[in-house]
């Protein structure tokens, strides 16, 4: 398993297409595979790489930077609490400390059904709205141990699930960019002349 | 009386370095202007051949521009006029200092057992520029030590600190980026994808310019250490490019051989096979002494004996034949003093002009009289032309020469191909041929006008070379000829492959008047024609493509004297064979394939009696009562300079002096015209044959060396994986191979690069208990082309 | 006076200021096409097209839009930068915002995403730049598809594309997303992640990505926020801009202010006037410090920036002032800690943040940060020594050698330090992984001593300034 389906292989040179090189999509195609697979794969990264013409090791390279691909299984839920100082400053750690002992494990680990995964996060840009966690990357604000309990109650129940996707889908929806409207890639080498409303100026 | 005006170099830049004016090239690095002016900054990261990427910041130096002085890494900034540079100033050294002792805060310091000890610029950094001992008290990373790379390379992740050169290398110059940085900040480390090692050709050159001791090499590993090795300056001869090394010895064995920056071939870089195969020079089964052939096989015998019996077997065949009758093929792996002694024995004192350094698997000796190129000119060349075998595999650094050329927009490769090889995903153009019809299309892209908008663009090159063992020489010189014709501007690049084959033919190795070739010699002696065949260091049964011939012939050769460093297949079957000294045993010259002379130095003793094969001729000269008045190396040397046209200036003083050797052509060549093409008609015969080298084979010092003996990839029948099915096998299932000559069982492999309707064989290679084929059973030398059926068993 | 809220932009505060970029947040469907059109949607496209590229070009520079990301660049000055006659140009919108205490360009995202694509067409129109790549931080997944919508709302109804509106100005604008790395902000390793690569920032020179960046070709980066502006400044002229704000910060700026305050909030401030004061005091703003606390320090210009005490809280929020005073605005995100704040351990969020952030390029940032974290966190658990706190400066030095920023104080006696200061490293990160200790420690050092073990004595561990 886990080379891009043939689905997901029409998306990926969709994806490519708009690019002037195939390289860029690299990041695209791991979030592609990991939507598709939970985490990314050795396979998936070959085949990226065959895909925007980079050898495994360079794709390996570009994922292992980036925080949020996975190379192992995680649960269907990963909640990120951020500990940076304006949620630090109201009291990150002790809702680390309670989501740890509510779910029964360390951050950083998954719960035994393979529904949690509890993570340290950095800044998530909500500062304002201390202490705050993602799961699967939507917001929870100033959250208390009991917003935190309630979350994870209905995440068990199923009761979020048309909000929240399972683990390796961010956006539920992509862009689409018709043929006949498209300019298309501009590719750095091919073009050297102005564009045609500067030159329609001056 | 005139004021003479003081010449001003438009391309100067005056700057000043800790309050020193000095002048420096526009364009230059402030760390290499500084460098060039005795002012060394110290460095991890900056690696003269490849682009800055400003990393270790350990070159930090102030420099004020008029906006006050700013802290910048010197490996980053071009220098400026004016410029004020500060290598010493507190800000600088306090910079310098910092990032040391922060570059040390992770390394394990475990000196004592690294290989790099003794020649670590850490090291030596820590002693000259650090504060002494660290106030780092935290825990330092750990990682699994050392784990391998590749087959010749292990990682120490621990004692890596991060300089980017190994990867760089592997991306920029050679082309494999197989090792990369993975994961972040601290954790950021030096890896490979799993399962996919770091098979490079070049992998070598990343352990020789780490800075630490974070890649080693297992051939090298915990051999010596740097302060009880000899070092001498020379020239690998593995293959015609010529690559200058440094070769390293620890009591009086070849421990190691490190690239040395030669600006006009190698750049500093070596290929894996040239850097290892020191290996064979110490092995074991090395030819020690003497071996005369006896009624119960080979015996040692003195060289008193061995030398009479040499001459006693020369006399006879010249009472038995005349001196016709007597040839000599080999010499290209000598030096050229070696070659020009045998061949002042061979064409003056027997006096016999069947005399060739190839093994009909060369080119005729007239494409060095072709208006000749040096690999600067084709690496600067708007225009390649490859007609030549897969370099990166034969040639590798001539492929990393060529490769720079593209990469950096010089030039333009337009290839001619009947096989993909390393250059063609960086070739401009690729065109693939039938093997035999190149001149059709050499044809078609000279009518091609975008070819030939491209040609027009400057000068051009062609590099051409003996692409196809199973094809004879005719179709490559005939679309060189063609190429030629039409471009007369063209400057040609011989790719003929042996260490020393164009040195060995220009200083006289080579056919006389009315001489015969190397397959002329080889038929010759099959019809019972050669009373005695000299093989000086020549193993026609490995090396001549049509098996069969070389069999015949060494059947038929009355007498045959065998001058090597090992007992080869051929000299098995010699009556006497003289022990040679090997490489790093003898001082000399050498001649790259652009015609480069440079010296060859001799580091080690040679094993057991063995000698010089200059020494060996002189003797054997001797005995036949000439005196060839050499004494030394250097007689010859100067001998050569005297007698051979194009090398007059090549005396060992100029020599010494000019560590990068000089050019020497050869005028007195004469071009000679090739036999037409004639190529037979397919029908049966469905795929049309290509036999190549492959960089690892079962070559002398290669398969001698335990390290490289094996990455040969093992011989199998490769075609397009679109005709395996049409052959109704499968992958790695065993085949019938059949030529008009022969069938042999090979296992089938598919193979993107083969095109198809031909069929891939690599030449040479091991042969495994499981299958002792010989793609040579295949081949005619007297056929252009060889066509094969492939079937099932 | 008040402050105005509304349940779909959390955080967010309007009052009666000028409102240039956060018009639209009043509407439940602020980021649909249909409320975008009937609230002067693409009026600024329309206006602009009136013109030729170089007289929008010249409203922008005459406007002084000034970066909203950090650097405070001028947008007008450096798309003039671009080597003329030099094609083809990219742009690339840095829609990474991941500076700690930073939260506004998600805002604008979320809720005005049309507002930033017809900036994007407004900045390619007049630079001349033929394709657009709008990048957005991997983990804002709404923001993403919002945009994502938008982008496929405007592409069919004609005003992204081709010939946009009927004229002969035609792009593409690319959604682009990261997958969670701090330091891919920077605009050069912004490029290099855009290229498929690791985000590690760029080697300097050239200093501006307008000379070579994207594959190489002159590329402007800007951030959401500062192209968001442009609209409504073609909608009403410069003249109607730089009305708003001084003469050297014209228009408004979105500020968070997060921390220790009653109301912490997002708010869209009048440019240059409005003081850190009016900010933390101000009942239209934060109104005070919570608890009725005392305000001990805050950061006034994201993570990176050294720290702010009492002493400044009158200075406006006003880029030259602030830097005069030794800090920075940076990317409007002001994080305020009250007299309970234990510093040290504040002082290690952030460190830890930039550490574990470095993109691992520079030995002093990837190896400096770590020690710096490691040294603070002993000295935090009550296990350092006075040796420790000499150590932190010293390890600084290694990143920062001679003269740091840091808040001057006529208190202490500190001097203050301009911008730019010498730094070991290619980026800031190294640099502000420095900048909280430094500040702290400098600042606060009686609280760093109460808490390191002496002469190897129990660690004195009880809260400090409780
Ligand atoms: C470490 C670092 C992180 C940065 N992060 C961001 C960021 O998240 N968003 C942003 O717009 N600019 C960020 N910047 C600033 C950008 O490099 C760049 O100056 C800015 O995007 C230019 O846009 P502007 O001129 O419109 O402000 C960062 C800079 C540095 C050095
Ligand atoms: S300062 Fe840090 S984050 Fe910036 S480039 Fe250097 S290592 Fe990377
Ligand atoms: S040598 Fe200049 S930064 Fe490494």
């Amino acid at each position: 398993m886990s080379r891009l389906t043939e689905d997901n292989i029409r998306i990926a040179h969709e994806i490519i297409a708009r690019y002037p090189r195939a390289r860029s999509a690299t990041i695209p195609l791991l979030h592609l595979a990991q939507q598709q697979d939970g985490h990314v794969t050795d396979e998936a990264m070959r085949h990226i790489g065959e895909l925007v013409g980079a050898t495994a090791a360079e794709v390996l390279g570009t994922a292992t930077f980036y925080e949020m691909f996975k190379f192992e299984p995680v649960g269907k839920y990963l909640i990120n609490i951020c500990q940076t100082m304006s949620c630090a400053l109201l009291g990150a750690e002790d809702l680390m400390h309670h989501a740890e002992h509510s779910l029964g494990i360390k951050a950083g680990s998954t719960t035994a059904d393979g529904m949690f995964t509890l993570e340290h996060a950095e800044c998530q840009a909500a500062c304002t709205e201390a202490p705050t966690l993602q799961v699967n990357y939507r917001y929870r604000f100033r959250v208390t141990p009991e917003i935190f309990d309630d979350l994870v109650e209905d995440l068990r129940a199923g009761r979020l699930d048309a909000e929240i996707p399972p683990h390796g889908t961010v956006a539920r929806f992509r862009q689409r960019i018709p043929a006949e409207l498209g300019v298309g890639a501009v590719a750095p080498d091919e073009v050297d002349g102005a564009p045609v409303w500067m030159e329609s100026t001056t | 009386m005139t004021i003479e005006e003081p010449i001003v170099d438009p391309n100067a830049v005056g700057l000043f370095i800790n309050g020193q004016a000095v002048t420096a090239r526009k364009g230059d690095l402030i760390i290499k202007a500084a460098e060039d002016n005795g002012e060394f900054i110290p460095r991890f990261c900056y690696h003269e051949r490849m682009s800055s990427v400003g990393m270790c910041r350990m070159c930090l130096v102030e420099v004020d521009t008029g906006r006050g002085p700013q802290l910048i890494p010197s490996c980053m900034f071009p220098v400026a006029p004016d410029m004020k540079v500060f290598t010493d100033s507190p800000t600088s050294k306090a910079a310098q200092e910092g990032v040391l002792e922060l570059l040390l805060a992770q390394h394990p310091l475990d000196c004592p057992v690294c290989d790099k000890g003794g020649e670590c610029p850490l090291q030596d950094q820590a002693f000259t520029h650090g504060p002494g001992e660290s106030r780092y008290v935290e825990e330092k990373r750990h990682y699994e030590k050392p784990i391998p790379i590749s087959d010749l390379v292990f990682l120490d992740r621990e004692r890596c600190v991060l300089c980017d050169r190994c990867t760089r290398f592997a991306d920029e110059v050679a082309g494999d980026a197989l090792i990369h940085f993975t994961h972040r900040g601290n954790l950021t480390q030096i890896n490979t994808f799993p399962d996919e090692p770091f098979a490079s050709y070049f992998s070598g050159n990343t352990v020789q310019i780490c800075p630490v001791g974070a890649l080693t090499a297992s051939p090298y590993r915990f051999k010596a250490r740097p302060w009880d090795l000899a070092e001498a300056e020379s020239t690998c001869t593995t293959c015609s490019v010529g690559c200058r090394v440094a070769v390293q010895s620890s009591r009086d064995e070849i421990v190691r051989y490190q690239g040395v920056d030669s600006d006009p071939v190698n750049w500093g870089w070596l290929c894996d096979r040239g850097r290892f195969n020191f290996q064979s020079v110490n092995s074991e089964q090395r030819l020690a002494a003497p071996q005369i052939l006896t009624a119960t096989g080979h015996a040692t015998g003195s060289w008193n004996a061995a030398l009479a019996t040499t001459a006693q077997l020369i006399t006879d065949a010249l009472a038995a034949g005349g001196p016709e009758s007597i040839a000599l093929l080999g010499g290209a792996r000598g030096t050229n003093e070696d070659a020009f002694a045998w061949a002042r024995l061979a064409h003056d004192v027997i006096g016999t002009p069947n005399v060739s350094a190839q093994l009909v698997d060369g080119l005729p000796v007239g494409v060095l009289a072709l208006n000749r190129a040096t690999i600067d000119e084709a690496a600067s060349a708007a225009t390649i032309i490859l007609l030549a075998p897969d370099l990166k595999d034969e040639l590798p650094v001539l492929y990393l020469r060529l490769r720079d050329a593209v990469q950096a927009k010089r030039s333009r490769i337009i290839e001619l191909t009947a096989k993909e090889s390393g250059l063609t995903r960086h070739a401009w153009r690729t065109s693939f041929y039938e093997p035999g019809t190149q001149a059709d299309a050499v044809a078609a892209l000279l009518a091609d006008d975008a070819a030939m908008a491209q040609i027009g663009r400057g000068d051009v090159v062609v590099v051409v070379g003996r692409a196809n063992l199973a094809e004879s020489s005719a179709p490559t010189i005939a679309a060189l000829n063609a190429l030629l014709a039409a471009l007369p501007n063209a400057k040609v690049l011989p790719a003929l492959r042996r260490g020393n084959v164009v040195g060995a033919t220009q200083v006289g190795l080579r056919p006389g008047a009315g001489g015969l070739d190397s397959k002329g010699i080889l038929n010759a002696a099959a019809n019972g024609k050669i009373e005695c065949l000299i093989l000086l260091g020549a193993d026609p049964l490995s090396d001549v493509p049509d098996a069969d011939l070389a069999r015949r012939a060494l059947a038929g050769a009355r007498r045959i004297i065998s001058i090597d460093t090992f007992m080869s297949e051929s000299s098995k079957l010699a009556h006497v064979v003289l022990p040679a000294a090997g490489y790093a045993e003898k001082d000399g010259t050498t001649t790259n394939l652009e015609g480069r002379v440079t010296r060859v130095a001799q580091k080690v003793t040679p094993v057991g009696t063995s000698r010089p094969d200059w020494m060996v001729a002189t003797e054997i000269a001797a005995r036949l009562g000439t005196d060839l008045g050499f004494s030394t190396d250097a007689d010859v040397t100067s001998a050569i300079a005297e007698h051979v046209d194009g090398y007059e200036q090549l005396t060992v003083a100029h020599l010494s002096e000019h560590p990068d050797g000089v050019v020497a052509l050869a005028p007195h060549i004469d071009a000679t015209n090739p036999p037409a093409v004639t190529l037979g008609d397919r029908n049966a015969y469905d795929y049309r044959l290509i036999v190549s080298r492959t960089l690892y084979d079962s070559a002398t010092m290669t398969a001698h060396s335990p390290a490289l003996a094996t990455l040969a990839p093992g011989i199998a029948v490769h075609v397009n994986p679109l005709d395996v099915s049409r052959i109704g096998a499968s992958v790695g299932d065993d085949v019938k191979v059949t030529s008009a000559k022969a069938t042999i069982v090979l296992p089938l492999a598919a193979d993107t690069r083969v095109q198809r309707g031909t069929a891939w064989v690599p030449f040479n290679q091991p042969s495994s208990a499981t299958n002792q084929a010989r793609i040579g059973d295949l081949i005619d030398a007297d056929a252009s082309v060889t066509d094969i059926r492939i079937e099932t068993l | 006076m008040t402050a105005t809220t509304y349940p779909f932009t959390p955080g967010f505060y309007s009052g009666d200021r000028p409102e240039i970029v956060t018009s639209r947040f009043k509407y439940e469907d602020s980021y649909s096409l249909e409320r975008y059109l009937t609230t002067d949607g693409y009026k600024g496209l329309q206006a602009a097209l009136a013109k030729t590229p170089t007289e929008v070009h010249d409203e922008v520079r005459g406007a002084t839009v000034l970066g909203r990301g950090g650097a405070g660049f001028p947008a007008g000055t450096k798309w003039g930068l671009m080597p003329p006659n030099v094609y083809p140009r990219y742009l690339v919108v840095n829609g990474d915002e991941s500076e700690p205490g930073t939260y506004k360009d998600r805002l604008l995202m979320e809720r005005d995403p049309h507002q930033l694509i017809e900036g994007c067409l407004i900045a390619c129109y007049a630079a001349g730049l033929s394709q657009c790549f709008l990048y957005i931080r991997g983990e804002m997944a709404l923001a993403q598809e919002r945009v994502a919508l938008a982008l496929n709302e405007a592409y069919a109804a004609g005003y992204i594309g081709k010939n946009i509106l009927g004229s002969s100005f035609s792009v593409d604008i690319v959604l682009h997303w990261g997958a969670g790395a701090y330091v891919v902000g920077e605009e050069t390793a912004l490029i290099e992640s855009l290229e498929g690569n690791r985000g590690m920032p760029r080697l300097k020179p050239p200093y501006f990505p307008a000379a070579i960046g994207l594959y190489g070709k002159p590329t402007i980066v800007n951030n959401v926020e500062t192209l968001a502006n442009l609209p409504w400044l073609l909608c009403n002229g410069m003249a109607e801009y730089v009305k708003v704000g001084t003469e050297t910060s014209p228009g408004t700026r979105m500020v968070a202010v997060s921390g220790h305050v009653n109301r912490p909030g997002v708010f869209e401030i009048v440019n240059g006037t409005t003081t850190f004061r009016d900010l933390i005091y101000g009942e239209d703003f934060c109104n005070g410090i919570r608890n009725g606390n005392e305000l001990k320090a805050f950061v006034p210009g994201g993570g990176s920036a050294p720290w702010f005490t009492p002493e400044q809280l009158d200075l406006p929020f006003e880029g030259r002032l602030v830097g005069a005073a030794g800090s920075m605005l940076g990317s409007g995100a002001i994080m305020v800690m009250d007299h309970t704040t234990d510093i040290p351990a504040a002082a290690l969020t952030l460190t830890r943040f930039y550490a574990h952030e470095s993109c691992g390029k520079c030995a002093p940032c990837r190896e400096g940060g770590t020690w710096l974290m490691r040294v603070l966190e002993r000295v935090v658990a009550g296990h350092g020594t006075d040796r420790d706190l000499d150590q932190l400066f010293e390890v600084g030095e290694t990143i920062c050698p001679g003269a740091f920023p840091h808040a001057s104080s006529e208190k202490l006696g500190l001097a203050a330090v301009p911008f730019p200061y010498k730094m070991t490293t290619i980026c800031f990160v190294g640099p502000s992984a420095y900048a909280p200790v430094h500040s702290a420690l400098t600042l606060f050092r009686d609280e760093f001593e109460a808490r390191v073990v002496r002469r190897r004595t129990i660690p004195v561990t009880a809260g400090v300034g409780q």
